[in-house]
C-alpha cells in the first residue's frame, strides 16, 4: 500500500507524524483561543507577549529540525547553522527596513536610518528589490541556499566530513559574524536592523499581527517537519542513513554521496533561513549576534537533548531548553550557562538518545510477529 | 607522458567515441583483462607486471601469501587505486583506468570487502533495496517507490542468501556469517557481471563455510566470480581454476591439483603453510 503513495504525502500516513501534527495544531488552537477569547485579567489568559515568545520558540524548533536533518540522518554535525538562520533573518529584515519608508527617525523615503547616519547618498545595489515582498521571500530561501550550495559543494567534493567539517562550519559563521559587524557591509553594523513598522501592510505591534505570525510559524514548523519526514522516509533518506554509517560503502553501491550530502544540506539551510525570517518580525531585531558560534553550538545542544535522528526530538529539545532559558535568565541569569552545561552532561551520560529515546523506552515497541509463539498464545 | 603513449597506442584510437554506458562487450571472450599492470607504493612494487584474464561466467580463485598484492589488485579493478602502468579492460570495450569508482560499480563490477560493511541501522530488506541497480541520482531516489517488481527481486535475493526470515531486522544484529551473505546479496541486487569477493569465509563456522561455497558456485555461470581466499580447504571445495599470486605477479595458474603440484607454488605458499603446520 505504502508503495503507491507519492513521497511527499507519505508522512501523512504515518502514525508518529499524525500525532506530532495533531499535538502541534491543537497547541496552536488552544493558545489562540486563550489569547482571543479570555479577557486580559483572566488567570488562563495568554498574553500577546507570551504568544510572541512561543512564536520565537517555534522558530527555534524549526531550526532544530533543520539541524537534525543533517546531523541525525546524514551524520554531518553542522556548527554553523546559525549562519543560515541569520541570513534568512537578514533577508526578512531588509524587507522590513524598506517597509519603514519615510517613517524612520531621519524621514528619508528610501534610505534606512543607519545609512543616513553613515551619510550614504544612495542605496547599495544589493538593497534593491527588497521593497518587494516576493523578492524578499525568495531571498529568504536563496541566500542561505546559495551559501550552503557553494560551501557544501567545496566541502563535500573534497570529502571533508566529520570533525573537520564541523570546524569549518564554525569558522564560516564566525567569519560572517565579523563581516556583518562592519558598517561598510551595509547591514547596519553591530546594531543590525531594527525599528520595524509593518509586514505586508500589517502593523507589527498589533496583537492580531503577532498572533498571525505565531500561527504562521506553527504552520511553517508543520510543513518543515512533514518535508523532512518525507525526505527521511524516502529511499533518499535511507541513502542518507547509509552514508552516515558507512560512507565509502555507499559510494561503492553507485550513489554519488557528495551530491546527496549537498542536496540535504541545502534543503536544511533553506529551512533554517525560513526559521530566521519568521524569527525577525517577532523579536523585532536582527543583528550579527545571531551569527555567533555560541548560538550555533546551542542549536546542536537542543537537538542532542531532545534526541537526534528523530525530528520530533529536536522540536522537544528546542522548546524545553528555550523555555528553561527564559525561566532561568529571569530568575538567576548568571546560572543559566551552568544549568545548560550540566543538563548537557546529564543527558550525554544518562540519556544518550535524548528525551526522545526516553519516550521510545517508556512505550515498549510492538514486538515482531513471531510465528513460533503465536500458537502458544492462542492456546493460553 | 601518459597522453603521448596513449596516442601511440593503436588499439584504442578514437576510444572517446565509445559511449561510457554502452553494454559490456564479451564477444571476444574475457570479461576482465589486466595487462602488464604495475603499482608502487613508496618504491615498493605491490603489483609487478601482472597479467590476468577472467572469462565470462568463470569462477576463479586467487590465492597467495600475505603481501602478494591480492587486495591491491581488487583496488585497481574497482578504481580505488590507479596503476602506474598497464591496462585494465572490462570486456573489450571499457577501459577501467579512465573511469571512477561509481562508474565502474554501475558498469557491473561488484566488490565484497574483507570486513563485512552492511548498513547496521537499516533492515535486511532496506540494505538490499539500496543496493539494487536503479537510477541513483537524487530526484529519482527521492521519489522512488518500492514496486511489486522490486519487492519480488528483493525476495528472490533474500531466498538465495537465506535471510528471508530476518527481512525486517536491522543488519546490526546479524551474525558474522549472515552479514557476509547479506553483503553478497547486496552485490547480487546490482545484477553484476563480475563479482569480486575478498576472503568470504574468514571467521566463519564449518557450516557457514559450506553454505557460502554452495552460494558462490551457484552464482558462477550467471556472472563471473573472482574469490580471494586464504582458506585452502574452502578454495579446494569451490575452485575450478586457481591463480597463485606472489610478489605482485602471477606465479602459477591452473586447476587446484596442477597448482598444488607446482614446485614453485609449494615453495612460496603451500610450503610455507606446511612449515607452519609442522611448527
Amino acid at each position: 500500500m505504502l508503495a503507491s503513495r507519492s513521497w511527499l504525502s507519505r508522512p501523512l500516513h504515518e502514525r508518529s507524524t499524525r500525532l506530532f501534527l495533531g499535538v502541534l495544531i491543537a497547541a496552536l488552537a488552544v493558545v489562540s483561543l486563550l489569547n482571543l477569547a479570555l479577557p486580559a485579567g483572566h488567570p488562563l489568559h495568554v498574553s500577546t507577549y507570551t504568544v510572541t515568545l512561543l512564536g520565537k520558540y517555534l522558530c527555534y524548533a524549526l531550526l532544530a529540525v533543520a539541524v537534525d536533518l543533517v546531523w541525525g540522518y546524514l551524520g554531518i554535525l553542522s556548527l554553523g547553522h546559525g549562519a543560515f538562520f541569520a541570513l534568512g533573518g537578514y533577508a526578512m529584515g531588509m524587507y522590513l527596513m524598506r517597509q519603514i519608508g519615510d517613517r524612520g527617525v531621519y524621514g528619508d523615503p528610501v534610505l534606512p536610518d543607519f545609512m543616513v547616519f553613515l551619510d550614504w547618498q544612495s542605496l547599495p545595489w544589493y538593497w534593491h528589490g527588497f521593497d518587494m515582498a516576493w523578492f524578499a521571500l525568495l531571498t529568504v530561501l536563496l541566500a542561505p541556499g546559495l551559501l550552503a550550495l557553494v560551501f557544501g559543494f567545496l566541502a563535500f567534493r573534497s570529502r571533508v566530513t566529520g570533525v573537520y567539517l564541523s570546524i569549518i562550519t564554525q569558522a564560516l559563521t564566525f567569519a560572517l559574524m565579523l563581516a556583518f559587524f562592519r558598517n561598510e557591509m551595509g547591514f547596519g553594523g553591530n546594531n543590525g536592523l531594527t525599528d520595524f513598522k509593518e509586514l505586508l501592510g500589517f502593523d507589527l505591534t498589533a496583537d492580531a499581527t503577532r498572533l498571525w505570525l505565531f500561527l504562521a510559524t506553527g504552520m511553517a514548523l508543520a510543513l518543515g517537519y512533514v518535508l523532512c519526514r518525507a525526505i527521511v522516509a524516502s529511499k533518499l533518506g535511507r541513502v542518507c542513513v547509509a552514508t552516515r554509517d558507512a560512507e565509502a560503502r555507499t559510494r561503492f553501491l553507485g550513489y554519488r554521496v557528495e551530491r546527496f550530502q549537498l542536496f540535504v544540506f541545502v534543503v536544511s539551510a533553506m529551512l533554517a533561513g525560513v526559521a530566521g525570517a519568521l524569527y525577525v518580525p517577532q523579536v523585532g531585531i536582527i543583528n550579527p549576534g545571531e551569527f555567533s558560534p555560541i548560538f550555533s553550538i546551542e542549536i546542536v545542544l537542543w537537538v542532542a537533548l531532545g534526541g537526534r535522528g528523530t525530528l520530533y526530538g529536536a522540536v522537544i529539545g528546542a522548546l524545553l531548553v528555550n523555555y528553561a532559558k527564559t525561566v532561568f535568565t529571569g530568575v538567576m541569569p548568571e546560572a543559566w550557562l551552568f544549568a545548560l552545561g550540566g543538563l548537557f552532561v546529564l543527558v550525554t551520560v544518562l540519556l544518550p538518545k535524548g528525551i526522545a529515546g526516553l519516550l521510545a523506552y517508556r512505550r515498549p515497541r510492538r514486538a515482531d510477529p513471531d510465528p513460533s509463539t503465536t500458537p502458544g498464545e492462542a492456546s493460553a | 607522458m601518459n597522453f603521448l603513449t596513449s596516442l601511440a597506442d593503436r588499439d584504442r584510437v578514437f576510444d572517446f567515441l565509445v559511449p561510457v554506458d554502452s553494454p559490456v562487450d564479451v564477444r571476444h571472450g574475457p570479461i576482465l583483462y589486466l595487462e602488464d599492470v604495475t603499482v608502487s607504493f613508496d618504491g615498493f612494487r605491490a603489483i609487478d607486471r601482472l597479467n590476468l584474464t577472467i572469462d565470462d561466467g568463470e569462477l576463479r580463485c586467487i590465492i597467495g601469501p600475505n603481501g602478494a598484492g591480492k587486495t591491491t589488485m581488487m583496488d585497481i579493478i574497482t578504481g580505488k587505486t590507479r596503476p602506474d602502468t598497464g591496462q585494465v579492460w572490462f570486456g573489450s570495450r571499457h577501459n577501467l583506468l579512465t573511469m571512477n569508482e561509481p562508474a565502474i560499480a554501475s558498469l557491473g563490477i561488484g566488490r565484497k570487502f574483507q570486513k563485512p560493511t552492511t548498513f547496521e541501522a537499516l533492515t535486511v530488506f532496506e540494505n538490499l533495496e539500496l543496493a539494487m541497480a536503479a537510477d541513483k541520482r537524487i530526484l529519482p531516489t527521492l521519489t522512488a517507490r518500492t514496486t511489486g517488481e522490486i519487492r519480488a527481486r528483493i525476495e528472490e535475493v533474500m531466498t538465495t542468501i537465506g535471510l528471508v526470515e530476518l527481512r525486517h531486522r536491522p543488519a546490526g544484529i546479524l551474525s558474522h556469517g549472515q552479514k557476509q551473505w547479506l553483503e553478497i546479496g547486496m552485490l547480487l541486487m546490482q545484477r553484476p557481471r563480475l563479482l569480486l569477493v575478498d576472503e568470504p569465509v574468514a571467521g566463519m563456522t564449518e557450516q557457514e563455510m559450506e553454505r557460502t561455497a554452495e552460494l558462490l558456485t551457484g552464482l558462477a555461470g550467471q556472472q563471473s566470480v573472482v574469490v580471494v581466499e586464504h582458506d585452502m580447504g574452502f578454495v579446494r571445495s569451490i575452485a575450478r581454476t586457481v591463480t597463485v599470486l606472489h610478489q605482485g605477479s602471477v606465479l602459477a595458474e591452473g586447476s587446484m591439483n596442477q597448482v598444488s603440484m607446482d614446485p614453485r607454488v609449494v615453495e612460496v605458499y603451500l610450503g610455507a603453510e606446511a612449515d607452519e603446520e609442522v611448527a
